[in-house]
């Protein structure tokens, strides 16, 4: 069979050894700083400008929000005279005033905290239970999966807004921040668990959670140690952007008017206010929701950064 | 084929002229750290009709290498430099819209995995009249149909008829590498390349997946290329033979010659370390003892002890002979899982199954996938319960261990697993990970259990400093060498090596197994190796257990059962080595 010759420039040929050295086999190699998932993450992180950005103006809302008197030395509601309603900029009124004659730039450093605080308290209710409920339901299964998953899906059925809308105005005697967080976060969480469970299920099969077992290692430490370590990274993206959503609803519920009081300063109260003027004074509606687009947007943005590099996929994609 | 050559007319120009020539290819890849060269300056011709297969490990560039040649280069790789000629035609130049016309016309692709190469929500029959129609070999249904029929008959599937409306779950993975095979000759191509076409099959049907398509290829004289790690599989299917390291090729040829006459130290190497090629030198030279005779003294000598599969095999020999006579560590008697599946019934897992292991020897669980081989070292384990049966470890049986005495069994047997990238945590440092059975059975003081640490990674052969760093600057093999050692940290008894060394690259394997064989003479330890590979078994263990659906079939030493074989299927598993074909050493 001809094929089966060896033609001539097909002859047994041998690479000479200086052009491919040999190195020791599987040989390790370790330098610089160790790293894993976290330490790779922030170096990814920190070479994204958009991550800069987003960061920086979250810096910028938290200092805002803790030291309004650094941004202006105007009281946000005392100082309203009627005669400034709806008036554009004057000296040391940079943004105008209200429809109440109020200073729109004070008003708005000063609605910064309510915002925010709303935001972080709606964020950690969601995180924890929704932690508690998936990692659960997700590591033992059984029984305690279908009570847990359940109790998940009835909540998960009733859109959140809409049961803050029922409980602000049941609780209308008591509207304050911590009950408008609570009324947000108790309908909010179910999304979060429903990613951890997934995750757990994922990680709960891995061979180092068997081996765990195998050396004796308890049920509930293998879930603290191993399976929810590397099922938290989806949480920490999921829980960044609902701090995001909390904000938009605590606006959306003080517009509707059944959020907080009009004596607590905050943007959704005075959008709500600024609605009447839309056309005759657009800065006293524009102004506010710039502030709270803004905000909401880096959240929005630090979520999606991380999230792109804590997914090893999405970085090899790069 | 159109150079059907005949006895008087051997030299004509068509088959002079090669079919595919690649010079000083060069193909990187793009990544965060710059651009990394994967193949650095490959030449290789190939004739009409011929065979020739790539070796390599992981990373050595050699499906890099195929996957250029079809211009199907993964994400950011491109070709940097060089030519790729196929018929005269520089591939490397061709526009997108011109390698459309190439692939699957003049050349096939028959992909690695069975498994994830066909789409799941179409049929079979669709999926092969697609390529059909994509190839322009038939139009009109019929035509295309009655094609897709031929096709897949050829590929082997005998009733492909009434197949052709089934769908891929329907398929095992033996079937759907013929129907991959098939869609990749459907257009008669002059070129099959073959990525690693088998190494996701069992054995049994891996050998005869490539029987077939040896003939197959024959028959149309169809070219083949195909990319192997195995270098006794490569010697014995394909008559050229290049080996690839980092990027670059170190030696080609005739594979007789290379594999009677390996020049490149490297290559020296992969003769040493493949199972293949040592379990049949150890069959053909009578014993462990001649066939490490026969090897030479310069063979071993620049392949290094480490990786000298033979050198292990006899260094294992020599301390296991003293210990046949001693009491069995384990003993399985009757063993029984049924697991319960919805709307199915039951499914009887393991069936009936009995083995003892002696003290300090090792015992191979032999079987292919779903033979119930993994669910006996889980139970081995306490990780799942059986249905009916004894096992007795130390004299105790473990379904009446619970609680603390468990927890004291648990420190005396340790498993390590198949997947390195699985078992070890991503987010612990390895010292934490290997300390982690100190503090659970709350061994010592910090400062005794760091130094048990240190000990155990100088006894695995890796640097104390490895202990801040974490599981993903790992290979594969430095992190199944830390699965070992977190193991050994209890100082068990009996090692669980659930296809331990499967996952790794020949060489990384090798070393791997010669580390078990030095553990287990040092610390006295009883393995029971769980695996596919009967070529495997045959270095590192001294008793065969070789199971099918269930079932124990053959039961003896490992000797009894390589020279004198009772049963068919194990017969079947003995053939189904590379390298039957090939004379070594004797």
């Amino acid at each position: 069979m001809p094929s089966s010759r060896t033609r001539p420039d097909q002859q047994h040929y041998v690479a000479p050894i200086e052009e491919t050295p040999l190195v020791a086999i599987d040989s390790v190699k370790a330098e610089g700083k160790p790293t894993n998932l976290w330490t790779d993450a922030w170096r990814d992180l920190r070479k994204r400008p958009m991550f800069w950005i987003s960061a920086a103006l979250i810096v910028f809302v938290v200092i805002v929000a803790l030291f309004p008197g650094w941004f202006t030395q105007t009281p946000p509601n005392n100082d309203c005279q009627l005669a400034n309603s709806n008036g554009g900029p004057t000296e040391g009124h940079p943004l105008g005033f209200t429809k109440q004659g109020c200073d729109i730039y004070s008003r708005i450093i000063h609605g910064t905290s309510t915002s925010l605080s709303v935001g972080l308290i709606v964020t950690f209710l969601v995180a924890v239970l929704g932690i508690a409920f998936g990692a659960f339901a997700g590591f033992y299964g059984g029984w305690i999966d279908s009570v847990l998953s359940r109790i998940g899906d009835i909540f998960f059925s009733i859109p959140y807004i809409l049961a803050a809308v029922v409980i602000m105005s049941v609780l209308s005697a008591y509207r304050n921040v911590w009950v408008i967080s609570l009324a947000i976060g108790l309908f909010a969480w179910p999304a979060t668990a429903r990613v951890l469970r997934a995750e757990i299920l994922r990680v709960k099969n891995s061979d180092f959670v068997m081996a765990a077992t195998a050396l004796g290692v308890s049920r509930f430490r293998i879930l603290l140690r191993h399976v929810l370590p590397n099922s938290i990274a989806p949480v920490i993206v999921i829980t960044t952007i609902s701090l995001a959503s909390a904000i938009v609803a605590e606006a959306t519920l003080s517009f509707l008017g059944v959020g907080l009081p009009s004596t607590t300063m905050s943007w959704g109260n005075d959008i709500s206010q600024a609605q009447t003027d839309l056309r005759t004074a657009p800065q006293t509606l524009i102004l506010p929701s710039i502030a709270l687009s803004v905000t909401v947007l880096s959240f929005i943005m630090l979520g999606e950064v991380v999230r792109d590099a804590l997914d090893p996929k999405a970085r090899a994609r790069r | 084929m159109t150079d059907t050559v005949n006895a008087t007319n051997t030299h004509t120009a068509d088959d002079e002229r090669p079919l595919l020539q690649i010079k000083d290819l060069r193909v990187g890849f793009k990544t965060q750290e710059g651009d990394v060269t994967a193949v650095d300056g490959v030449n290789l011709t190939l004739y009409r009709g011929q065979s020739l297969a790539i070796v390599g490990e992981s990373g050595s560039g050699k499906s890099t290498t195929a996957h250029a040649i079809i211009n199907l280069l993964p994400g950011s790789g491109r070709i940097l430099g060089g030519q790729i000629l196929l018929d005269g035609q520089d591939l490397a130049q061709a526009s997108k819209k011109e390698m459309e016309s190439v692939r699957g016309r003049k050349i096939g692709f028959v992909p690695q995995d069975p498994m994830s190469n066909l789409n799941p929500v179409w049929s079979i029959g669709f999926q092969v009249e697609e390529a059909i129609r994509a190839n322009g070999i038939a139009t009109g249904r019929k035509e295309v149909k009655k094609r897709a029929v031929e096709v897949l008959k050829q590929a082997g599937l005998h009733d492909a008829d009434r197949r052709l409306k089934q769908f891929p779950h329907q398929f095992s993975g033996g079937m759907r590498q013929r129907v991959l095979i098939g869609m990749g000759l459907a257009a008669d191509p002059q070129l099959l390349i073959a990525d690693e076409p088998t190494s996701a099959l069992d054995v049994t049907v891996q050998r005869v997946i490539l029987d077939h398509l040896e003939s197959l290829t024959r028959e149309l004289g169809t070219t083949l290329l195909f990319i192997t790690h195995d270098l006794g599989l490569a010697a014995e299917r394909a008559e050229q033979l290049v080996v690839m390291y980092k990027g670059k090729i170190v030696e080609s040829g005739p594979s007789r010659q290379i594999l009677e006459n390996p020049q490149h130290p490297y290559t020296q190497r992969l003769v040493a370390a493949a199972p293949s090629l040592a379990s049949r030198r150890i069959q053909s030279t009578g014993s462990v003892h001649a066939a490490e005779q026969s090897m030479g003294e310069d063979a071993g000598a620049v392949a290094g002890d480490a990786i000298d599969l033979i050198a292990t095999a006899e260094a294992r020999a020599e301390i296991v002979e003293a210990a046949a006579s001693k009491p069995p560590a384990i003993v399985v008697e009757h063993l029984t899982k049924v697991f319960k599946i919805r709307g199915a019934g039951d499914f009887k897992a393991v069936d009936d199954v009995s083995f003892q292991i002696p003290k300090g020897t090792t015992t191979a669980l032999v079987g292919e996938s779903g033979s119930g081989k993994s669910t006996v070292a889980k139970m081995l384990l306490k990780l799942e319960n059986a249905t009916s049966g004894k096992i007795i470890v130390g004299g105790k049986d473990l379904a009446s261990v619970t609680g603390s005495e468990l927890f004291e069994l648990r420190s005396r047997m340790q498993p390590v697993f198949q997947d390195p990238y699985g078992s070890l945590n991503p987010l612990r440092n390895i010292g934490n990970t290997i300390a982690e059975p100190l503090m659970t059975h709350n061994y010592g003081t910090r400062a005794t259990r760091r130094e048990r640490v240190f000990e155990l990674l100088d006894q695995v052969s890796l640097p104390r400093t490895l202990a801040g760093r974490y599981p993903n600057e790992l290979s594969g093999g430095q992190r199944q060498r830390i699965a070992i050692a977190r193991a050994l940290a209890l100082k068990p008894e009996i090692l669980v090596l659930d296809e331990a060394v499967s996952a790794l690259d020949v060489l990384v394997q090798a070393q791997i197994l010669r580390l078990l064989a030095d553990l287990q003479a040092e610390l006295d330890l009883t393995y029971l190796f769980i695996t596919h590979d009967l070529a495997v078994v045959r270095v590192i263990a001294d008793q065969v257990c070789v199971m099918q659906k269930g079932k124990i079939v053959e039961a003896a030493t490992t000797d009894e059962v390589f020279d004198r074989p009772r049963e068919q299927y194990t017969k079947d598993l003995l053939a189904a080595i590379p390298g039957a074909n090939l004379k070594l050493g004797a």
